[in-house]
């Protein structure tokens, strides 16, 4: 007799259960839909929605739903038509803060949403896109630091009136020669105080007196990692003016950062605007002249320029700047230590912290503004032809009261909320490319064969999948049946799970899958092989189904382990789709290991399990 | 219905000499092509730049040749893939210029205002220091994959099965190498990922067969390793050739329905598979043998005294050419 216990079966019930919702999201198709999203990866402001609901109609656009997350919008349409109408009204109607992307939401109904079942994340191959490996110049970082600091050093040393020849960057290294030892000695403990990150050492000639000084090592590579973060909150910022539904921006590795714009056809334009840049300025607040009087009448006074605050309302500057982004080496919020208000707190180098200084002196009392400035790619249309080139966009984000003078390290505070803090930090930051930046890898795939690969990916699975259930069927009637309801509740498994897991489904991972299928089939073959061995051998069927299951267990698990060693190494050195191809495999042989011993066993013990005598077995 | 009759006994091991010289022919053919023509690396190793373009109408090579040398293009290759109408073409890394990425945008540039109505279908760029990476990290793969295998043999069975294992695994992989060396075939990452699957594939035939022989070896009484090598075989015959089988099945499928882009993938699998079948039967057996594997070396260490089975079994270098069950 072979009989499983209740609970193995409600185990298999329940995980096929638990498969089938998992997997039926990839069932539903997508709906078109607009996305709305803030330019600077903001919060979205709690009335948007009735203002997009207003637009659409006031347009007579049916729309099917608005759905809001607080990082963005998304309105479903019907059709691909109503969708590019939609896109377009609302690009116009927004104010330049948002972005407006065209997506394919998946239409996954609302009580599979409820259960977190949402559809496999398709890879780049397949939906199309660009992909980019950007490495980060270190090098050209770390020289950057060095200047910086060569610069303080100057500071340090006029501040403390000690005389120096020169002070320079050579290599690594800053070196500062000095015209005794009594100046050298004062230099190096005026500069062990005040800039606590060099590392000092003494270099004496016969007639020069030298200082060495280098970074410290862990300062430096501090300062590389914020170099690298830095520069993916300014990429983020720039792959927000390409209107992209799901930008992937990471850092890979210590020095490069990975970009993912799914969508993106003109790779040109990607480019320009990974490359273009933003910057800060700080300008002093001319308070003597009425913003609204100049802008009103057009009559600028002469030593100012006009601006605009976010909120539209104009601003007049000095014409001369105090500090740029070039100057910012960072920006960071947090609370004030005595007020406990949320606070800004930036730092500049010699050379912006002596201008500021200079300034802020001469000013207490009066308000500092900073600029940002953005050169944002555009196509114009020039006597009906398309021109490419960029827009100099400048806004005003902040402008506060000097309270006292100061230099290298300044806080903004007055700021409305701990957010509000955050966003100009960000903004102040994005203003700065800490490093140089260039592609080294990439690697786009037309929409056009996107479809093609899904639609090839699709087809081999299903003829490869149809093949085998025709052969297994042919060669091991009942049993084969069997063993092919696996073989479908494996392919559910692996479809679930990789939902499941929010795994990105890339044409090497179905590769991945059409292979499992043919492998998967394996465990059944070497157990029915078994059973007809010990059938031949003169076994009663039920013991023959008993010690051929039993028997070739061993087997299988040895069999699949190596196969899953081989699998792992591959997830672990490879890269990009190649890993899509190692999780579909390490995935499928796991499901496998259920369906084709559990599974199938379940099944055979209900056909032949209850029976007292079974005279033969249709294997 | 059966592929392999009930109790065949073909005498796979008085055959492996044959086989042997089979193997070292075709290694020998790969080996010289390996050297004389070598492989045919692919982007993602050489680094460089690949444009995919699809036309409206089968494209004009020479036209489009002519096309790309007045755009100030002199070192690229085109070539059809898959229909006249996909066009590809190839420029290899330039190591002194580091502006490689702008590269592909100046390529379609000139093809499109030769030719409106152009569909761009994939753009690739590797740039040379990539490229090295990638070559690193596939062979490191391929390394760590073989060691790691390794271990878990010697764990689960003996020493000699596993060095049998790598020994059948290395024949295979060396046969697969030399016949992608013979064919030209683009050798790319996918093409790395195919060869991890064929050590796997490989691997599971030959412990399906050396777990099967280690069974044999403990249950029967009489006969000689050669011998009982021999039967493993033909009990394992009936499920190595259905697997195979219905693996082919589905590589086939993905060979002729997967795409352009996966055919290389494919192509390099289905050889692997069939030598991987063949070397499980061939090959893995008899490197066990030559490196005298014998009773002992499988008994579980402790195990009561009925079960214990004939102990004087000795392995006669002579008797390998017999064999025979």
């Amino acid at each position: 007799m072979n009989r499983f216990p209740p609970w193995k079966y409600a185990l298999l019930i329940i995980a096929l259960g638990i498969g089938m919702i998992y997997a039926l999201p990839n069932l539903f198709g997508d709906d078109p839909a607009v996305q709305v999203s803030s330019l600077r990866g903001f919060e979205l402001e709690a009335d948007l929605p009735n203002r997009i609901e207003t637009l659409l109609s006031s347009a007579d656009i049916a729309y099917n739903s608005i759905s809001f997350e607080p990082q963005r919008l998304l309105v479903r349409l019907d059709n691909p038509d109503l969708q590019a109408r939609a896109a377009d009204l609302l690009r116009d109607s927004l104010a330049e803060d948002y972005v407006v992307a065209l997506n394919l939401a998946p239409s996954t109904p609302g009580w599979l949403r409820v259960l977190r079942a949402e559809p496999m994340v398709l890879g780049l191959d397949l939906q199309g896109g660009v992909h980019f490996l950007m490495q980060v110049d270190m090098d050209a970082a770390r020289t950057q630091q060095l200047e910086r600091f060569v610069s303080d050093v100057r500071t340090v040393l006029r501040q403390g009136n000690v005389r120096y020849r020169s002070v320079r960057v050579d290599r690594n290294h800053i070196v500062a020669e000095m015209r005794s030892a009594e100046d050298r000695d004062a230099a190096m403990r005026l500069i062990e105080r005040e800039l606590d990150e060099l590392v000092l050492e003494s270099r004496d000639g016969s007639e020069t007196f030298n200082i060495r000084a280098s970074i410290d090592e862990s300062i430096l590579q501090d300062l590389q990692q914020t170099a690298l973060r830095q520069n993916i909150t300014t990429l983020r910022n720039r792959v927000n003016e390409l209107g992209v539904s799901e930008p992937v921006i990471q850092q890979q590795g210590a020095e490069r950062i990975v970009v993912q714009l799914p969508g993106v056809q003109d790779t040109a334009e990607a480019k320009r605007v990974l490359g273009s840049t933003a910057t800060i300025e700080y300008r002093g607040v001319d308070e003597q002249n009425d913003p609204f009087e100049a802008h009103r009448t057009g009559r600028i006074p002469p030593q100012s320029r006009l601006y605009f605050m976010r909120d539209g309302s104009p601003i007049l500057l000095s014409r001369t700047v105090i500090a740029s982004g070039d100057n910012l080496v960072g920006a960071a919020a947090g609370f004030d230590q005595q007020t406990g208000q949320p606070n800004v707190v930036v730092t500049l180098d010699g050379v912006g912290a002596r201008r500021m200084l200079e300034h802020t002196s001469q000013n207490v009392g009066n308000r500092m503004a900073v600029v940002f400035i953005e050169h944002r790619p555009e196509t114009r249309e020039v006597d009906g032809e398309e021109v490419q080139g960029t827009r100099r966009v400048e806004e005003v984000i902040s402008a506060a009261v000097t309270r006292e003078p100061f230099g290298r390290r300044f806080q903004t505070t007055g700021l409305g909320s701990a957010t509000e803090a955050t966003q100009l930090a960000m903004l102040l930051r994005a203003g700065a490319l800490a490093a140089p930046m260039q592609i080294i890898e990439e690697r786009t795939v037309g929409p056009s064969l996107g479809q093609d690969n899904i639609d090839q990916g699709f087809r081999s699975v299903l003829i490869g999948f149809v093949l085998v259930l025709i052969v297994m069927a042919v060669y091991y009637r009942v049993f084969g049946l069997v063993a092919n309801l696996a073989l479908t509740a494996n392919l559910v498994l692996i479809v679930a799970l990789l939902s499941l897991l929010g795994a990105t489904l890339t044409l090497p991972g179905i590769a991945g899958i059409v292979l499992t299928v043919g492998m998967a089939v394996d465990a059944n073959v070497l157990i029915f092989e078994r059973i007809r061995e010990e059938l031949r051998n003169g076994n009663t069927p039920q013991a023959a189904i008993r010690a051929g299951y039993e028997k070739a267990f061993s087997t299988i698990a040895d069999a699949n382990v190596t196969t899953l060693i081989a699998a792992i190494v591959l997830f672990m050195f490879g890269t990009g789709p190649i890993k899509g191809f190692a999780v579909t495999l390490s995935l499928g042989i796991a499901t496998s290991m259920f369906t084709a011993i559990i599974g199938t066993r379940g099944v055979i013990n209900l056909i032949y399990g209850r029976r007292k005598r079974v005279q033969a077995l249709a294997i | 219905m059966d592929i392999i009759k009930a109790n065949t006994s073909i005498n796979f091991m008085r055959q492996r000499n044959t086989a042997l010289i089979i193997s070292a022919i075709i290694l020998l053919i790969g080996v010289v092509s390996l050297v004389t023509r070598g492989i045919n690396f692919g982007l993602d190793f050489t680094g460089g730049t690949l444009i995919e373009v699809s036309y409206p109408a089968a494209a004009d090579l020479g036209e489009l040749r002519d096309t790309l040398t007045d755009a100030g293009f002199d070192d690229f290759t085109v070539q059809t893939f898959g229909t006249a109408r996909d066009i590809v073409v190839r420029i290899p890394a330039d190591q002194d210029d580091e502006s490689g990425a702008d590269l592909s945008t100046q390529v379609l540039n000139a093809l499109s205002a030769a030719t409106p109505g152009i569909d761009l279908r994939r753009v690739e760029f590797v740039g040379p220091q990539v490229g090295q990476e990638l070559a690193e990290q596939g062979g490191l793969a391929l390394l760590y994959a073989i060691i790691g295998i390794l271990l878990y043999i010697s764990f689960r069975f003996q020493w000699r099965f596993a060095v049998g294992a790598v020994a059948a695994l290395v024949h295979d992989v060396l046969l697969v190498v030399g016949i992608l060396s013979i064919f030209q075939i683009n050798f790319d990452l996918t093409v790395v990922a195919a060869i991890l699957a064929v050590i796997g594939y490989s691997l599971n035939d030959t412990i399906v067969l050396y777990d099967r022989l280690r069974e044999n070896f403990r249950v029967k009484r009489k006969g000689t390793p050669v011998e009982l090598c021999n039967l493993s075989i033909n009990q394992m015959l009936g499920r190595t050739l259905m697997t195979s089988l219905t693996t082919l099945l589905v590589l086939i499928a993905l060979f002729y329905f997967g795409g352009e882009i996966i055919h290389a993938f494919a192509f390099t699998l289905i050889i692997g598979v069939i030598v991987g079948t063949y070397s499980s039967i061939y090959i893995a057996g008899s490197a066990a043998i030559l490196l005298g594997v014998s009773k002992q070396d499988l008994m579980p260490v402790a195990k009561e005294g009925a079960d214990q089975p004939d102990q004087e079994t000795e392995v006669l270098p002579e008797r390998f050419r017999r064999g025979g069950a």
